[in-house]
């Protein structure tokens, strides 16, 4: 059963490879690397600093954007070409053939984080480096998870891509969401508290994005190593979700 | 459920445990890890006006609004007693200037200034406020009169200081001249005179705005003109009124 879930996902890896996504990731890290450059050049103090900063919170977006919109697009081209029949209608059963589609994604997904990583040696501690690749490789994995749960259940490219996007920001912003709605202004009013307690609950769905790899770490180094390893169970715990749903629909599929 | 589903009994039950199982677990660990408030120390250095519009892409009416609900999510629980009170407000009034700079007209900045921030119970904290707040008043005083009314009030009653209180209600009767600015607030250098018992001078400026005809309201120069004879008559025979 594990051999087929592994030929699965190296063939979504080649894919991967063959397609415009490198391309598209070497874009990437040029166009971010000249800006951060570029801001370096103009900054009166604190230049690599700023440099480092700025390169590594715009490639963490980047390798999140180009993550998702590689998944969606992906579960696309193979709906549209019926691969998906074709690929059930060999020996492989649905949860073996879902999970190595996700394993071959999170595995993209760590390439990206290792590709935007490898720069930013040139201003960060390697120590400090791994914490931030290691939990950017974890956050491409879950939006991968995110991209491929959404596609599958959705069968349209831009719903899905808004869909893993809207979950990403939301899981981004909900915790600044939170400090702001238990304020000392708040309104103490039905209608504020409700929208506390709805923010709370939604707080409780999301997986806390903001908690890991921060720019700051590269800065001023990674947080210890039990916060860390804190922050990434929270993701594991997430992703685990995100499977068993994407599971859970996928199964119920009628093909 | 809809003709391209299978039902849910279709589903090996392997699965729905680790939905259910997953799911629970990830309840259980987003509610052990509430998030805390900002803390006071983590209030960073605020951007300067052209970074911040630069950021704003091209919104800065949103941006300024947004900033300010961010801003008064700092030290605003935890184990404060008093909201806000361990802020540095140095810091804070240079995030209020640069909001106010990127959005002029916006009236948040200077309303969170005088209701909430120069409410702090510390007195160089809000004395910090205050002055902001006359700072800024200057730029536009036609919009901005009523925080710096509400900060000659505070200065009166909460710091008991009535020159600070006296120099806010002469800078809005010198520089808020506009007609849409009502009367009292205008007035109100001549009351704060009376309490610091500067009979001569309060005279004098009741005298001056009387003569100025712009007291159209016959019941509101009425009673001026009773103001102005009490304090004529006080003059004659002095005392001491006290603080209002």
């Amino acid at each position: 059963m594990r051999r087929p879930a592994i030929t699965v996902a190296y063939y979504v890896l080649i894919e991967a490879l063959r397609s415009g996504l490198p391309w598209l990731a070497a874009a990437c890290m040029v166009a971010v690397l000249g800006l951060a450059g570029f801001l370096s050049q103009v900054a009166i103090t604190e230049g690599a600093a700023l440099q480092a900063s700025v390169a590594g919170s715009l490639l963490r977006a980047a390798a999140v954007f180009l993550i998702a919109a590689h998944v969606v697009a992906s579960v696309a081209r193979e709906a549209n070409d019926k691969g998906l029949e074709l690929a059930l209608a060999l020996p492989i059963s649905r949860p073996v053939y879902y999970v190595g589609k996700l394993f071959g994604f999170a595995c993209t997904g760590a390439l990206l984080a290792s590709l935007f990583a490898l720069p930013l040696l040139a201003w960060a501690k390697p120590a400090d480096l791994i914490a931030w690749w290691l939990s950017l490789a974890a956050e491409t994995a879950l939006v991968a998870a995110a991209a491929l749960f959404f596609a599958s259940a959705m069968a349209q490219t831009l719903p899905a891509i808004a869909a893993a996007a809207g979950l990403y920001l939301l899981a981004r912003a909900v915790p600044s969401m939170q400090a702001i709605a238990a304020g000392p202004l708040a309104e103490e009013s039905l209608p504020g508290r409700a929208a506390r307690w709805t923010v709370d609950a939604l707080a409780l769905l999301l997986p806390r994005l903001d908690s890991v790899a921060q720019s700051e770490w590269l800065l001023y180094g990674a947080p210890p190593a039990m916060e860390l390893a804190h922050a990434l169970l929270g993701l594991a715990l997430y992703f685990l979700l995100l499977v068993a749903a994407g599971l859970f629909d996928f199964s119920r599929r009628n093909l | 459920m809809t003709g391209s589903e299978r039902p849910v009994g279709a589903i090996s039950a392997w699965i729905l445990w680790l939905l259910a199982a997953a799911l629970g677990a990830q309840i259980a660990w987003q509610a052990a890890r509430r998030p805390a408030a900002p803390a006071a120390a983590d209030l960073p250095a605020p951007p300067t006006p052209p970074t911040l519009r630069v950021a704003s892409l091209g919104e800065p009416a949103a941006l300024a609004r947004l900033a300010m609900v961010w801003l008064l999510a700092f030290d605003s629980q935890g184990d404060n007693d008093v909201p806000f009170q361990r802020l540095d407000y140095l810091r804070l009034s240079a995030w209020l200037r640069a909001i106010l700079a990127i959005d002029p007209r916006s009236g948040y900045p200077l309303f969170a200034a005088a209701r909430v921030y120069a409410e702090n119970p510390d007195p160089a904290k809000a004395r910090l406020m205050l002055e902001f707040i006359h700072e800024e008043f200057s730029a536009a005083p036609k919009q901005r009169w009523p925080a710096l009314a509400h900060a000659a009030l505070l200065a009166k009653h909460r710091l008991r200081d009535l020159p600070l209180a006296r120099s806010f209600a002469a800078a809005i009767a010198r520089r808020a001249t506009d007609e849409t600015v009502p009367l009292w607030a205008r007035q109100m250098e001549v009351f704060i005179l009376e309490d610091m018992n500067e009979l001569e001078a309060a005279k004098v400026l009741l005298g001056g705005l009387l003569a100025t005809g712009r007291i159209r309201d016959p019941e509101e120069r009425r009673f001026l003109e009773g103001r102005l004879k009490d304090l004529k008559s006080r003059l004659q025979t002095p005392h001491s009124p006290g603080i209002r």
